[in-house]
């Protein structure tokens, strides 16, 4: 055996090819065990369905209602998800081969919250109609703007979600600490994208809601930034 | 010619050679006030392996990891050819770790995994190098095999073709003979030997001091995070047994 194995040569890191390489590894994992993917979905079909079966609409339109419903499911089904991201890099310790690897510590984290964020959206794909549908929502030709509301939004929850999902890795009460340390950050993403859902819901002008959007977009871009900037200093144990 | 070994007035133990490939100076690893590693130096030539042997709690894995980039150290430097770990990813690209973990994933692939590692490393035409680790390990047959069907041995053997597949000239290895039989264990000696006699350098850190010196140039006892005995290895002639009384002595009976 070789120590440098015959015709074997080396390209310098990409970041963005690295990115990919990692999400689609993830992703496949997933895809072959649909382990939190299952686990999500059947939270979020449960959690309308209770809502669904606890909601008096004499008392409270529907309009009301499902947006906060819709964010609340997105919000804790998502979580689910996040948790498995760093668990089965340390089931069988593959995450010290990972960082003793030329890959980035930046393409790491921007891989991990990429793969988030496909699941988080797979679940919302699952769970936005089922909302709809059992409360009774016509949501029209807006639908598109509903849509590039939960794409701010899981851009934001993916981002925040993997940073911590990686501190709380560290620790033996991953799966408490979790939600303990992401909730208080969602709710500056959730507050703006249920009022903006709702605005879209009422049937009111977009205009009326770019308030909300500014802020959703802003948050985006702030915490995605410092997410990638923090993320290495949460791997040194 | 150089002493093989040397100790100087701060470090505790240094294996000096001409033309080291890996060096750490003065090492200290603390956790809270607590030293895993105190003051550990050392240097290592190409085709060198180093047995380090200690008893649980020695801080052999916190040096490993010091080694291997994969933590900072509080004090002191690594250096591997020159360049400092943790380092750019050039000088990380020539880093292999092998543990008792498998550290693969089990619901990927052998190929998925050793390719996974290869396209990570940054190696062109990381299918080819693939196979061809595979195929020299002996387990291009269950290539297509998910790795939590594979028994811990070949396991293992995956592990080791993920660790090599990129041709690290530093290879780490923390227990890696814990799980193995004895078909495993002698393949695992014999990919080690290859490497070794190819240029790479070797950490081995192990409690099985037969298996550990079997390959060794050099061997040290670590014990409280410092190197408390330190020598080179002869491949002939070497007292296995009285190394063993020597060890049971500076470990078990505080003799250090």
């Amino acid at each position: 055996m070789s120590a440098v194995p015959a015709g074997a040569t080396h390209r310098a890191p990409s970041y963005l090819s690295d990115t990919w390489r990692i999400a689609r590894k993830d992703l496949l994992i997933e895809f072959r065990t649909r382990s939190a993917f299952l686990a999500a979905t059947v939270f979020a079909v449960l959690a309308v369905v209770i809502f669904r079966f606890t909601w008096d609409p004499t008392a409270i339109p529907a309009m009301d209602l499902a947006p906060g419903v819709l964010w609340v499911i997105f919000t804790f089904s998502g979580l689910l998800g996040l948790n498995r991201s760093f668990g089965l890099e340390l089931a069988e310790h593959a995450y010290d081969g990972l960082l003793a690897s030329q890959v980035s510590r930046e393409a790491i984290f921007t891989g991990k919250a990429l793969a988030n964020l496909v699941f988080v959206i797979c679940v919302q794909a699952l769970a936005l109609p089922a909302v709809a549908l059992f409360f009774d929502l016509s949501v029209g030709p807006s639908w598109w703007i509903i849509v590039g509301i939960v794409l701010l939004a899981s851009v934001g929850l993916s981002a925040v979600g993997t940073l911590f999902a990686a501190i709380a890795s560290n620790t033996r009460l991953a799966e408490l600490l979790l939600p303990m340390m992401t909730l208080p950050f969602f709710v500056p993403l959730v507050i703006p994208a249920a009022q903006a859902t709702a605005v879209v819901l009422r049937g009111q002008p977009i205009a009326d809601g770019m308030a909300w959007l500014k802020v959703l977009l802003a948050f985006d871009l702030v915490f995605v930034s410092a997410c990638i900037v923090v993320f290495p200093f949460t791997i040194e144990e | 010619m150089q002493s093989p070994y040397e100790t100087g007035a701060t470090a505790v133990a240094s294996i000096l050679t001409a033309g080291p490939a890996l060096t750490a100076e003065a090492l200290v690893r603390a956790f809270g006030g607590r030293r895993a590693v105190n003051g550990v130096s050392l240097a290592l030539h190409e085709g060198a392996c180093l047995a380090l042997f200690g008893p649980n709690g020695a801080g052999k894995t916190t040096l490993l990891r010091l080694l291997g980039g994969l933590l900072k150290p509080s004090a002191g430097t690594t250096r591997l050819h020159g360049q400092p770990l943790p380092g750019d990813a050039e000088t990380r690209r020539m880093v292999g770790l092998i543990s008792h973990h498998a550290m693969l994933y089990p619901a990927l692939s052998v190929r998925e995994n050793v390719r996974f590692a290869a396209e990570c490393q940054g190696v062109i035409n990381a299918d080819g190098a693939t196979t061809r680790v595979l195929t020299q390990l002996g387990v291009l047959d269950r290539a297509d095999t998910a790795v939590r069907y594979l028994s811990r041995g070949l396991q293992q053997r995956v592990s080791i073709a993920r660790a090599l597949v990129h041709g690290p000239q530093l290879v780490l290895l923390d227990e890696p003979y814990t799980g193995l039989d004895e078909t495993g264990a002698q393949a695992l000696t014999d990919a080690l030997g290859a490497l070794k006699a190819n240029g790479a350098t070797l950490v081995l850190v192990t409690h099985n001091l037969s298996e550990g010196l079997a390959l060794a140039t050099h061997s040290a006892i670590m014990q409280h995070g410092k190197f408390v005995d330190e020598q080179p290895v002869s491949p002939s002639g070497f007292d296995v047994p009285g190394y063993q009384a020597k060890y049971r002595a500076l470990v078990h009976e505080g003799l250090a």
